[in-house]
């Protein structure tokens, strides 16, 4: 059996129809979009058409409302660097605690150019209190960034409500919905979310492509200021084959959000349902009711994550873990940190993400795998002793820490 | 994922001496705050000879701290506790052909519970010494908390003063606007203004290039007193540098203790080159005394 690919949070495969699409745009129409000769003839219309296929998935207004960008860390800093330099008496920001670094680290960035930055906690299940972002909503903020999904837990935040309650207060709503699109169907014309971003590689488009959504009528202002490309909103010469592969890719998975929300959702489930009910001491992280179809993590007990990931690896199986180790940061990921998992717990999740390329026996493979790779490890850790832990593990085991 | 040698991989897949000695006489149990690591080593200890009979270790951790643990249990069996506490980090990195800068205090953690081990069995208590912080430049695997001590230690202001003291920030310049974070944050606190352009302060061996060409005597005294100068920073890692010989513009040196085959070492070389030409303003070239004989036999044959 070939390797197992279950990262698809991190990055997918780009679907070969997608490629298809791209060829031409390399060898043949490689003419500048702007250019007027043969070799540019098809490509303007072929910019519009992925436009096009964006909108539909997304369902906006208008195709001129997309902006094409190099990524979603792109999109995220030009929607926040736009509200802030659109409104430069607002100096306060309003996100959450759990968002991609591309947030995070921009929001850190302004905290020491002076701005305020409003990061909500979650509770135990990632869950956002909608009364305390309520009272943050004030003519002071610039904008409001909130992440649509969760990248580690798949935890689905009510961006739609608090783009209405930010409305209404009169503050800018942005969300990062580089983890939704493409995985739960969504409307965008019947919101109040001003502005939103995607990335094409987690919906099997190529890397280095992504879209700024930009409700019509908000103010901005581009961060790459050049030629005229994407009406001067985003200036450098189109990306032609990634677009147009984007929009193929919008296309398909608006094609399969039924299958990602019935039949991908069903392999996750019965992954998640398998390890539960086979594995002592581990249990799924984030709001259960509440998520991707296609994500499920997994904090197993006593061990690490980086560890279980190399024995996955070897038994040709991919997932991705929240522990420091693999990040090489210092802390467990910042995502179960904020959810205050113990931290004998949080250096040990695993995240599977699944797509519609993956299949019910790659399922049960893994469940095949999965309670030896812990039982292996578990047998190293001086937390655990022999069927179950240590009596009192944080008592019986209290290292000095340097 | 971590580019793992072959080394790390065999100890991890296949521990050694995984799980506690059953009468252990000695216990060592320490954690690393920096990524959650943590590891229990159990021995026992020869009372007569002092000499390890067995170790055994149970870890929580990632890959490259179960490898370094169970390197770390062979390496010690067979020893007496004096040897033992010989053992340096770096000795365990070695047995694993090495480990991503980002791994190093995995190999810290098993030297140190090696220490608390020998404590136990001693009826010492034993104190860490070493504090570690987030890793701050990954070119030379330098820490906030060793960035932090220098700078209040040597009143640095600039990251120049910083790359002098420590090596941080002598390589791709990628970790410069945190070292200038640190040093803002430190000057701060001394009441101080942190100011990119400021001088870099005065170093002893710091002379102004020298417009004359030097003689072969004059340029071996200021050769020597550079290397002196940055001494204390590869002291701070185990290790030394001795000039061996100048002939023209190319200085051998011996690079020794810690340093000496390390991973860093190519990389520590280019830093004193590099900081020879600054103060010297003329090209020299740093080369292993280890490739003197080379030459010299090149040489020979022509
Ligand atoms: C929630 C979220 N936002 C932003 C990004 C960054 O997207 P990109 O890799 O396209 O810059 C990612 C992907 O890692 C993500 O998961
Ligand atoms: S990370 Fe510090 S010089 Fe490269």
């Amino acid at each position: 059996m070939t390797d197992i690919y279950l990262d698809n949070n991190a990055t997918t495969r780009v679907d070969p129809a997608v490629v298809d699409v791209m060829i031409p745009y390399f060898l043949e129409q490689y003419g500048n979009p702007s250019s007027i000769h043969k070799f540019a003839d098809g490509v303007a219309r072929g910019l519009k058409h992925a436009r096009q296929q964006v909108q539909a998935l997304i369902g906006c207004e208008h195709d001129s409302e997309i902006i094409f960008t190099s990524c979603g860390t792109e999109s995220n800093s030009t929607a926040i660097l736009s509200a802030i330099k659109a409104q430069p008496n607002k100096k306060e920001i309003i996100t959450t605690t759990v968002e991609h670094p591309a947030i995070l680290s921009l929001c850190d960035y302004l905290e020491k150019e002076g701005y305020t930055i409003h990061r909500m906690p979650v509770d135990k299940a990632g869950r956002l209190n909608l009364n305390a972002y309520k009272s943050l909503l004030s003519d002071q903020v610039a904008i409001a960034s909130v992440m649509w999904a969760n990248n580690e837990t798949g935890t689905i935040f009510p961006v739609a409500e608090m783009a209405a309650m930010a409305n209404a207060a009169g503050v800018m709503f942005h969300t990062d919905a580089v983890q939704a699109v493409g995985k739960i169907p969504m409307l965008l014309q019947d919101t109040k979310i001003d502005m939103l971003s995607l990335s094409g590689h987690k919906l099997h488009a190529p890397k280095g492509i992504g879209v700024l959504y930009l409700r019509r009528g908000t103010r901005y202002r581009p961060l790459l200021r050049g030629g005229h490309q994407e009406r001067g909103r985003r200036a450098g010469t189109e990306n032609s084959a990634s677009i147009v592969g984007l929009g193929k890719a919008c296309e398909l998975a608006l094609e399969y959000i039924e299958y990602e929300n019935t039949k991908v959702k069903a392999m996750r489930d019965r992954l998640e349902r398998g390890i539960t009910e086979q594995i002592p001491h581990c249990f799924v992280t984030g709001d259960l009711n509440n998520r991707l179809p296609n994500t499920t993590d997994i904090a197993f007990e006593y061990i690490e994550g980086e560890s279980i990931l190399m024995l996955l690896n070897k038994a040709g199986i991919a997932a991705s873990s929240g522990s420091a180790c693999t990040s090489g940061s210092l802390e467990p990921s910042h995502v179960m940190r904020a959810m205050d998992i113990p931290y004998t717990a949080a250096h040990g999740t695993i995240r599977f993400s699944f797509s519609r390329y993956n299949s019910m026996a790659e399922v049960d493979k893994v469940l095949k795998v999965m309670p030896g790779i812990v039982a292996t490890l578990r047998k190293l850790s001086p937390y655990w002793d022999g069927n179950g832990p240590v009596v009192d593990p944080e008592k019986a085991f209290a290292p000095a820490y340097a | 994922m971590w580019d793992y040698s072959d080394k790390v991989k065999e100890h991890f897949f296949n521990p050694k001496n995984a799980g506690a000695v059953v009468d252990a006489n000695a216990t060592g149990e320490v954690g690393s705050i920096s990524c959650g690591d943590a590891l229990r080593l159990t021995l026992k200890v020869d009372d007569d000879s002092e000499i390890i009979l067995e170790a055994g270790f149970q870890t929580f951790g990632c890959g490259s701290a179960i490898a370094s643990s169970s390197v770390l249990t062979e390496i010690i069996k067979g020893m007496t506790l004096d040897e033992a506490l010989k053992v340096t980090n770096q000795d365990i990195a070695d047995q694993l052909e090495g480990l991503p800068p980002e791994k190093m205090h995995c190999s810290v953690m098993g030297r140190e519970a090696l220490q608390a081990a020998i404590a136990n069995y001693r009826g010492e208590e034993w104190k860490d010494d070493h504090e570690e912080g987030a890793l701050i430049c990954k070119c030379f695997a330098i820490d906030a908390v060793m960035i932090e001590e220098m700078v209040w230690a040597n009143k640095l202001r600039t990251v120049e003063d910083v790359t002098n003291f420590t090596k941080a920030g002598g390589g791709c310049a990628a970790c410069h606007e945190d070292i200038e974070a640190i040093l803002e944050k430190v000057l701060t606190e001394k009441g101080e203004k942190f100011d990119p352009n400021a001088a870099p302060i005065e170093q002893p061996a710091k002379v102004t290039a020298i417009k004359t060409p030097l003689t072969n005597l004059q340029r071996i005294k200021k050769i020597e007193q550079v290397l002196e100068s940055l001494r204390p920073s590869l002291m701070a890692d185990g290790g030394d540098v001795e000039l061996v010989e100048v002939i023209g513009n190319t200085a051998y040196v011996n690079m020794t203790g810690a340093c000496n085959g390390c991973q860093m070492a190519a990389m520590t070389i280019a830093g004193i080159q590099q900081r020879l030409m600054e103060v010297m303003g003329e090209f020299i070239k740093v080369v292993p005394a280890t490739e003197m004989s080379k030459l010299v036999s090149i040489e020979a044959v022509s």
